[in-house]
């Protein structure tokens, strides 16, 4: 799938985002943290674009500060060609049913006193409040049958599911409004790897049906070479490398991204060992260039 | 739409097919405390004297021989006897015990109700709102508990009563205006560590608006503090109640409470025994049951079982 000429559906220039810490104390001065700096990229209709890095790089800061959970305190996000940071409420509704999100822990992602059913069924209460009651429990049957839960579930609570489809619950509640793009947050790291496996097919099925746009972050590379077209590698809130997946994970250019592809382990003892040399150079040339 | 091409028929009916499927009932967190507390002894029994209690309070006026104000003048001061159908004895002025600690049971047991529902509602809200929107509201709220909590609260009922004069309502509404600070507090900081959890994110990026977030997310999670620390509020109520009725704030003459019935009954003790040991026990069981049910509750909904 080649990004070309197209319009993007997100387009993202110089965000930033920071934090202002106090240091504590009466008389401490406050800090900021630069959490996202100067972020920069474009998102087209039915593509992936995987996130990586490591972990407080700032990946889950910047989806939140392009959904506006968090605001921008510089640059801009521009979603279908209106800026998110100075869209009005209507407008902010508008974008939360067209973007969803998907999070890491599966289980404190759903509210425990609520039935699957409803927690599925909730978007549909506040982006289509006109639809009836009926037409509502179809739907959920439905999506639970395409994420694949049985509509029988549906009055189970959160503790009675398994991980796994806890977290095909949390899909089945990002695609019940028909959003354009989902943000997945980590959505697969907290999952062992064989369910791993599954949502992640899971997901790109869903994608192919749906059309739909991903925003995959993840610090797992192994994972977004999988599922992303394009890969884009942050560190510490810098964007180091974003390119075509194949590109990024064959022949990286920035010695950060080297040494990301480089950790993830192969399941070949005498492969691994060679790789293991591997990580040592490239540990020493970075800590020389350090 | 509706009619024109038959879609609402058809979806009902698709509807009402997966209603009865087979959509088994899960367990809600609720119903899985509410085994375990079936499970607790203690706490059952208590429930169960406490129902016996409330039962007799309301019901047993209508099946005893005097009532609360009727005088005696056969019998002052005398001990239980059976034959007049004063089982309790009487008091000074010739008042049947028995129904006088009905009607003071009833009387407690009402401003506890009364007191009670005013704190939690007042509390669950404001704590809810205050850790909710944080910052510059929250340290605002906070304060103006803060403040309210270093009132006394004697003096605060005295005003009132000196500005409205003596009202059992008033005395609900004192005495509840007090006990919502604790319970604002209690919930304000379950409210702090639940907002940060992943589905009040997930709520917030799907966009639900603060009160819905706050009615629907947030306070149905609340439930377990709420209920544990209401229960114990209860006995709390009915103490503050006796003490302001035994200061002669309380409720007013020929109606009574425990606390008036037991401050009336502490002096005479030694020559009348019964008009003091009516009152103080069931008192006392209330007090006890309603702990030992507070107590069970705690063990239920104790979430670190999950």
């Amino acid at each position: 799938m080649s990004a070309g000429e197209r319009e993007p559906i997100l387009r993202v220039r110089d965000l930033s985002v920071e934090f202002t810490i106090g240091s504590g104390g009466l008389f401490g001065g406050k800090k900021i943290l630069r959490a996202v700096k100067g972020v920069s990229f474009d998102l087209y209709q039915g593509e992936t674009l995987g996130i990586v890095g490591e972990s407080g790089c700032g990946k889950s800061t910047l989806s939140r500060a392009i959904i506006r959970l968090l605001p921008a305190t510089a640059g801009e996000a521009v979603w279908l060609g209106r800026d998110i940071q100075k869209m009005n409420s209507n407008e902010l509704l508008d974008l939360r049913k067209d973007i969803q999100m998907i999070f890491q822990d599966p289980l404190a992602s759903l509210n425990p006193r609520m039935t699957a059913g409803d927690i599925i069924a909730e978007p549909l209460k506040i982006h289509m409040p006109n639809i009836g009651k009926a037409e509502r429990a179809v739907r959920v049957a439905e999506m639970m049958q395409k994420v694949g839960l049985l509509p029988s579930m549906i009055n189970k609570y959160p503790h009675e599911f398994s991980g796994g489809q806890c977290q095909r619950i949390g899909i089945a509640r990002a695609l019940i409004t028909n959003p354009k793009l989902i943000i997945c947050d980590e959505a697969v790291s907290a999952l062992d790897v064989s369910i791993r496996a599954q949502v992640v097919n899971l997901l790109m099925d869903l994608q192919k049906e749906l059309g739909i746009s991903l925003l995959f972050i993840s610090h797992d590379i192994a994972v977004v070479r999988h599922i992303a077209q394009r890969i884009m590698v942050l560190y510490f809130g810098e964007v180091v490398e974003i390119g075509e997946a194949e590109q990024v994970t064959m022949d990286p250019h920035h010695d950060y991204t080297k040494r990301l592809i480089a950790s993830v382990p192969v399941p070949d003892p005498k492969v691994e060992m060679e790789r293991r040399e591997e990580r040592r150079r490239l540990r020493r040339a970075a800590a020389k260039a350090a | 739409m509706p009619g024109l091409t038959g879609k609402d028929t058809v979806l009902t009916d698709y509807a009402n097919k997966l209603a009865v499927l087979d959509a088994p009932k899960g367990r809600s967190l609720t119903q899985d405390a509410l085994r375990r507390l079936s499970k607790n002894k203690a706490a059952v029994v208590s429930i169960g004297i406490v129902v016996l209690i409330i039962l007799v309070a309301f019901i047993g006026p209508f099946f005893v021989p005097w009532g609360y104000s009727e005088v005696d003048w056969t019998s002052i001061r005398k001990p239980p006897d059976f034959d007049k159908g004063h089982y309790f004895g009487t008091d000074q002025n010739g008042r049947d015990m028995l129904a006088r600690v009905l009607q003071g049971t009833q009387m407690s047991l009402i401003v506890a109700a009364v007191a009670t529902v005013v704190s939690v509602t007042i509390g669950v809200i404001y704590g809810a709102v205050s850790g909710y929107f944080g910052g510059r509201v929250d340290a605002l709220m906070m304060r103006f508990v803060d403040v309210m909590y270093a009132l006394p609260y004697i003096l605060f009922v005295i005003i009132l009563v000196v500005m409205f004069g003596r009202n059992p309502v008033l005395l609900f509404v004192g005495i509840g205006a007090i006990e919502w600070l604790t319970m604002a507090r209690i919930v304000r900081g379950q409210t702090l560590s639940i907002k940060e959890k992943e589905f009040i994110e997930a709520a917030r990026a799907s966009g639900a608006k603060p009160f819905a977030i706050i009615m629907r997310h947030i306070v149905p999670n609340l439930s377990g503090p709420v209920v544990i620390y209401a229960t114990l509020t209860i006995p709390e109520i009915i103490i503050a109640e006796s003490f302001l009725s035994y200061l002669g704030l309380g409720v007013q003459e020929p109606q009574t409470s425990l606390g008036t019935l037991i401050s009336a009954g502490a002096p005479v003790a030694e020559v009348l025994p019964w008009m003091l040991l009516g009152p103080a026990v069931v008192l006392v069981t209330l007090l006890l049951c309603l702990t030992y049910i507070g107590d069970g509750l705690r063990d239920a909904l104790d979430p670190k079982d999950r």
